[in-house]
């Protein structure tokens, strides 16, 4: 045990610079793929509101596309946009859509039709009705939905590094190959750390979006 | 006075019916109202009271006849612009959660592009008409606040932009007895203060032969009879309103009975 701990300093004596670039390549990964989902997937949510009949074949589609695991779609996106983190970025993306898609779509049925009824009433365009009303009234549930998305692509991210993506993924796997124990707990930790502070942070933003709930 | 009045409200041979039903909703509505009236629309669920109303600030659309605004056929006018000259309030009130009170009330002066000044000094004006604190109230979020606070911020912003006609739906359905006596007086006392036509919507006589200085009875999409409380009380036209009056006398008369 003392030995590890003696190792982990060691590694952070000697690695400090390449552990930082690791850490901000996580981090760069992640937010992309949260940025590229959300591009994605609320405007989707907002069509699937619009056309109530293809909702759920759209839906459905994405549960699949879920299912396959991300492992699989990474390999996969190798053969059609090559290696580094354009094609890890894309395979997290399936990964992450599901959730915030789905609580796209509750949270903007949520809305009660007599509040958007008198928006109408009170002259309302169609466009102010969406940005006034529906989508600030979806938010809270939008949130929850980038929450879970944001702990399966942080965890996920770390097989980024198998296609030359980088990230702490690169520490987890040396340790696996060289059989290093204290850099198998530098990049578990590491990468659990980060999903902490992200839901805690969105956390705090559901806590603030939704603050006329609480009051 | 009779030379001088305008007519604000005009239904022409109006007709409205749902997709998928049998039935029309609203049936041949034809008759006018004058301006300062408050006119209150007597009739059961179903009766076609709301969709007439709704039809007033365009939220429907007849299937044929015409609404006249002023003289303005409203069907060649954009709807967003007429629904933002109409006060709207409805039983559930339809605050928007996420908007204090303030927010709230300026919803349409926003729309309008008010000035800020403008549409703070009309916010403190209107919490002040229907009897709520200002500072206390502006500031918070409709949750916060009971039933019959939040028709009041209901009011106040139908009443925002000083509308004409003012389009009140089973307004203070949801509240309870005493809050709703209050609320009545107050809302008189508002129509007496500022010579808007309201129409009210509600199955409720008492209410509706107590606030209206017309009243409108329908049935099964039809206008019954179209007259003051007094007529229609002493002078009941078919078998509708007929009847309606005889089972409230009977209703009165527990009371009768009980003291």
């Amino acid at each position: 045990m003392r030995e590890i701990w003696h190792n982990i300093i060691l590694y952070f004596e000697n690695n400090m610079d390449v552990y930082f670039t690791m850490l901000q390549q996580h981090l760069n990964i992640s937010i992309r793929v949260l940025v590229i989902s959300l591009l994605i997937s609320v405007p989707i949510g907002i069509l699937c509101v619009i056309f109530t009949k293809q909702q759920k074949w759209v839906i459905g589609l994405f549960q699949v596309l879920r299912i396959i695991p991300s492992l699989a779609v990474l390999v996969l996106s190798i053969r059609f946009f090559g290696i580094g983190m354009g094609p890890a970025v894309i395979a997290l993306a399936f990964l992450a859509i599901p959730p915030i898609l789905m609580n796209t779509v509750a949270g903007l049925e949520e809305v009660p039709f007599f509040i958007l009824e008198t928006a109408r009433g009170m002259g309302m365009t169609p466009l102010q009705i969406w940005l006034k009303v529906r989508l600030p009234l979806a938010f809270p549930l939008i949130i929850a939905g980038i929450k879970t998305a944001m702990v399966e692509i942080v965890a996920s991210a770390t097989i980024a590094a198998l296609i030359g993506a980088g990230g702490l993924g690169q520490i987890i796997f040396q340790g696996l190959s060289v059989r290093r124990t204290e850099l198998l707990l530098i990049g578990g930790i590491s990468v659990a750390i980060i999903s902490i502070s992200a839901v805690f942070l969105l956390d705090l933003l559901e806590r603030f979006v939704q603050r006329y709930k609480y009051v | 006075m009779m030379a001088n009045t305008t007519i604000a409200i005009e239904y022409q041979h109006v007709y409205k019916r749902f997709n998928g039903a049998n039935y029309n909703a609203v049936n041949d509505v034809d008759l006018s109202i004058n301006e300062g009236e408050f006119i209150t629309i007597l009739g059961s669920s179903g009766s076609g009271k709301t969709t007439l109303l709704k039809m007033t600030n365009r939220l429907y659309d007849p299937d044929s006849g015409n609404v006249i605004l002023f003289g303005e056929n409203i069907r060649n006018v954009d709807a967003v612009k007429v629904r933002r000259r109409i006060g709207y309030a409805i039983q559930q009130v339809g605050l928007l959660p996420h908007m204090t009170i303030a927010q709230n009330i300026a919803i349409v002066p926003n729309l309008l592009k008010w000035d800020k000044q403008r549409i703070d000094n009309r916010v403190r004006e209107l919490t002040a008409l229907v009897g709520l604190d200002c500072e206390e109230f502006l500031k918070r979020y409709p949750a916060q606040l009971s039933g019959g606070q939040q028709q009041r911020v209901g009011l106040a912003r139908a009443l925002a932009a000083d509308p004409k006609i003012m389009l009140l739906d089973e307004p203070f359905g949801a509240i309870d007895a005493i809050n709703r006596l209050n609320l009545q007086d107050e809302l008189k006392r508002i129509h007496g203060g500022l010579k808007k036509t309201f129409l009210f919507v509600t199955h409720d006589i008492n209410e509706a032969l107590k606030l209206g200085t017309k009243v409108i009875v329908m049935n099964e999409g039809q206008v019954c009879q179209f007259d003051t409380p007094e007529n229609i009380v002493n002078k009941p036209v078919g078998g509708f309103v007929e009847s309606l009056i005889r089972s409230y006398r009977e209703q009165e008369k527990i009371w009768g009975g009980l003291s």
